[in-house]
């Protein structure tokens, strides 16, 4: 027998004053199984809760309906307060007739007949309601984190630092990722290696951190708690164990090729170190450009210098399968290639290079021992112009938005040009400067007056050589005017972007990703390092533009998500989740592909028919990984999908309440 | 409208800013061309470019524009740019010290009148210690050739004895030339 209890709350006067609820509560009185109706004046306060009780218990009532304010306010408060008196929570329905009806409609002639209907729905639904239970799952307290660039590095650190064991993954010989390439950082001029080092050295120490570099990550699967991994270790050439790092094979190695690390400006060795820095601080063969792999089998010359006998020609890529509660994607960025602009000759001029390029020839640990010398001739350059926005704020050959770091970068550039070669002059030619962070304005400002950058604004035009120098064109539109510089060096403020396999990455390991392969957030605002998967959080520019602080930030928030997750022993999941009817399910499998969470796949069921024993496929829902969106059960041709909480049955009910 | 060479101006650049730095005590890179002081400017209807444009031409060094507009002699340094400068530049100071940088390099400036009426100005001064206004204004007009302008406004004035027939020079008119000579040392 069901015994529907209907509470009516006024809302202060946000209700009453706009609807009739005499009226309301006199029709309610009226729909089968209703048994007691209320009013009071704030439900969701502490004496409101309690009359709700109070009327469970006096009138035996097995379900409740509340009207008043969305579920999205007040529906944990009361699904508590009906299950501190042992009624099972989902035993209670919400008709919304703030938002939905006093709100929205101006006179209590309109509203009222309105509520009347919200309500006879909630009763109708509420009479189909079957009590749910939670169901929990257990939690691997270990984390996977993505990416060895400054973001991976302080997530780990700090997931680590609360006592969690942490693998962290990077595709790379070494971590340190971008930010290692770095020269100096704004606004503060730190250098980029001094600060960054201590922490690469303090991950590669830590002993609940794995270090797994030169290594990918080949598919994830599970969910949040439950996640595996297959990692696939590539083949080092070098044993890690026995190598001390010496440096007598990249010493002695006799094949030299462009550097990954200094953008090509620099040479390495075949078997060689990223940088002095690196961490793990042992190289790497890479099979591309050595000899012995490459011609005759027979060079060797590495394996002959090792005394500790670390090269290991035979090594192959290794697999290794683990098992995370938790994921942090750290993969970083990529900057846009300024080939796709011919006006400033198609990246094929030596001396137009990128920003990045800058600060390699800036480091002084970089191809040119931190002396400013032009790629062409060497020539230390006098004029230097530099173009910011270049494939930024595009949209017709690059990318509509705002990168974000290139102002401050510039401004940087322009300060470490004056100290370096304090003869020089610098031109920027820009369209906004956008220095919105702490103290970041004042650092343009000093870039002007104090290192006399000359900041024109307007977007260059074309740039082309003359003799060995090249002229840039543009308009400074604050004098209205075309202006021309002969500069001696042209550096291009390139447009970040996501990482070329981003959206190979995102689908590997389930989430989702905008149109320009950066990864989504949960919410712009309220879940900005949280995926729209559970478990798998987002830290650093791989999610979009962004510079070091914010990055750092990003980076603790996503390890405090992790942690607060660790801190618990088991997972309760929401009941309200997608179960399949086997007998009903044909196992077309529409449903598998529809399902934004992956919490699909098929199992094989037997059944008797007649005597004979028949095995056949249905679907089957992972309540751990759905989120009860309902799209599986909409798209069911056989109706088997069936939304706990949301039933098929409970929605015509609805329906036929409302409409008929 | 011609290209403008930056690097040719660059070559002028560092002196054109030392020397208005020098005489107007204000650094013109300040100048973040927000337009504030050419939006309150009570003439730049008639100038030929904006108060804002000026500064930035001394920015990229384009002397030869900067001495030779019409808005430095327009400018009749009232200072309202200055007091509403966000980022404290001294507009009228830097308006100054180019009319000074174009006199000291004999240019003619572009307003003859302009020029006509502060160096009457400043010659009635030196004579009699304060400024004599008929003596002034005569000899403007034999400077300028304008001998009918405000004649009206002229005849008004004397009647209503707001124009001394008569000097009243200061007594003390060598401390009044030392002055002058050491403003003409300063350049």
């Amino acid at each position: 027998m069901k015994r529907v209890g209907v509470f009516l709350c006024w809302c202060g006067s946000n209700i009453s004053s706009a609807v009739d609820l005499d009226q309301v509560a006199e029709q309610t009185a009226l729909l089968p199984h209703v048994v007691h109706v209320e009013q009071y004046k704030y439900l969701c306060s502490d004496p409101g809760q309690e009359t709700v009780r109070k009327a469970i218990k006096e009138h035996a009532l097995n379900r409740v309906v509340i009207a008043a304010c969305s579920p999205r306010m007040h529906e944990r408060t009361f699904r508590r307060a009906v299950g501190s008196v042992g009624l099972n929570p989902h035993l209670m329905e919400i008709a919304n007739i703030r938002e939905q009806c006093s709100w929205v409609h101006p006179d209590k002639v309109t509203s009222t007949p309105v509520a009347v209907d919200l309500v006879r729905t909630a009763v109708a639904k509420a009479v189909k309601d079957i009590p749910l239970e939670p169901s929990y799952v257990g939690i691997e307290k270990r984390a996977l984190v993505v990416g060895g660039g400054i973001a991976g590095i302080q997530a780990a650190l700090d997931i680590a630092d609360s006592g969690y064991e942490v693998v962290l993954v990077e595709r790379e010989p070494t971590i340190g990722g971008r930010m290692a390439q770095l020269d100096k950082t704004f606004p503060t001029l730190d250098c980029s290696s001094c600060i960054l080092t201590p922490k690469m050295v303090e991950a590669g120490q830590d002993p609940r951190i794995r270090l797994l570099t030169y290594a990918e990550v080949e598919s994830l699967s599970g969910y949040i708690g439950n996640f595996e991994a297959r990692i696939r270790m590539k083949a080092r050439s070098v044993d890690l164990d026995r190598c001390t790092g010496c440096g007598d094979c990249w010493n002695k190695c006799p094949y030299r090729s462009p550097g990954e690390f200094d953008l090509g400006l620099g040479k390495r060795k075949a078997i060689y170190l990223p940088f002095p820095q690196a961490v793990p601080n042992k190289p790497v063969l890479d099979r591309a450009t050595c000899a012995y792999f490459q011609k005759d089998g027979k060079c060797q010359v590495c394996k002959k210098v090792c005394a500790p006998g670390a090269i290991d020609f035979e090594q192959q890529d290794e697999i290794l399968e683990e098992r995370f509660g938790a994921v942090v994607v750290a993969t970083g960025f990529d900057l846009w290639d300024h080939g796709r602009y011919g006006e400033y000759g198609a990246g094929q001029h030596p001396d137009v290079i990128s920003s990045l390029e800058f600060e390699r020839l800036v480091s002084a640990s970089g191809p040119t021992d931190g002396k400013i010398k032009r790629p062409s001739d060497g020539k230390l350059p006098e004029r230097v112009v530099f173009i910011q926005c270049v494939g930024s704020r595009d949209e017709a050959k690059g990318v509509p938005y705002c990168s974000k770091v290139c102002c401050m970068y510039t401004a940087k550039h322009a300060i470490l040009l004056k100290e370096k070669i304090p003869s020089s002059q610098s031109y920027v030619f820009y369209i906004d400067v956008r220095a919105a962070g702490k103290n970041y304005e004042e650092f343009y400002r000093r870039a002007t007056v104090e290192y006399g950058a000359q900041y024109i604004r307007g977007r260059v035009s074309r740039i082309y050589p003359r003799g060995d120098s090249l002229v840039v064109v543009g308009e400074d539109t604050l004098l209205g005017q075309k202006v021309e510089v002969e500069a001696d060096l042209v550096v291009l403020a390139t447009a970040v972007v996501s990482r070329s396999d981003a959206p190979q990455v995102a689908q590997k390991l389930g989430f989702s990703y905008d149109q320009h392969g950066f990864f989504t957030e949960a919410h712009p605002k309220l879940a900005p390092v949280e995926t729209n998967t559970a478990g798998i959080f987002l830290a650093g520019a791989c999610q979009g533009p962004k510079d070091i602080p914010d990055t750092v930030a990003q980076a603790g928030a996503a390890a405090a998500k992790v942690v607060r997750l660790f801190a618990k022993d088991q997972l309760e999941t929401e009941p309200t989740v997608a179960r399949v009817d086997r007998a009903r399910c044909a196992g077309c499998e529409w449903c598998r592909p529809i399902c934004p969470y992956k919490a699909i796949e098929m199992e094989a069921v037997t059944e008797r028919v007649g005597s004979g024993q028949v095995a056949r496929r249905v679907a089957k829902v992972n309540p751990s990984l759905c989120h009860g969106c309902g799209a599986c059960s909409v798209a069911c041709r056989s109706g088997a999908m069936n939304l706990l909480g949301f039933s098929n049955e409970q929605v015509w009910a609805e329906v036929e309440a409302l409409c008929l | 409208m011609a290209v403008v060479d930056l690097t040719e101006a660059a070559k002028g650049r560092e002196e054109l800013l030392t020397r208005v730095r020098e005489l107007a005590e204000t650094d013109p890179l300040a100048c973040y061309q927000c337009g504030k002081c050419s939006a309150g400017c009570p003439l730049s209807f008639a100038m030929d470019y904006q108060p804002r444009q000026i500064i930035r031409l001394v920015q990229l060094g384009m002397r030869e524009q900067a001495l030779g507009s019409s808005t430095i002699w327009l400018c009749a340094g009232c200072a309202t740019c200055t007091t509403r400068c966000p980022r404290q530049v001294k507009i009228d100071g830097v308006m100054d010290a180019l009319r000074q940088l174009a006199g000291q390099d004999g240019r003619a400036p572009r307003e003859r009148e302009v020029a006509a009426f502060h160096t009457s100005f400043l010659e009635s001064v030196r004579r009699g210690g304060r400024v004599h206004e008929l003596g002034m204004v005569g000899s403007y007009k034999l400077r300028t050739r304008r001998i009918f302008q405000d004649g009206g406004l002229g005849w008004n004035l004397l009647r209503h004895r707001r124009l001394p027939l008569k000097a009243s020079p200061l007594r003390d008119r060598k401390t009044v030339e030392r002055i002058f000579r050491a403003a003409e040392v300063r350049g």
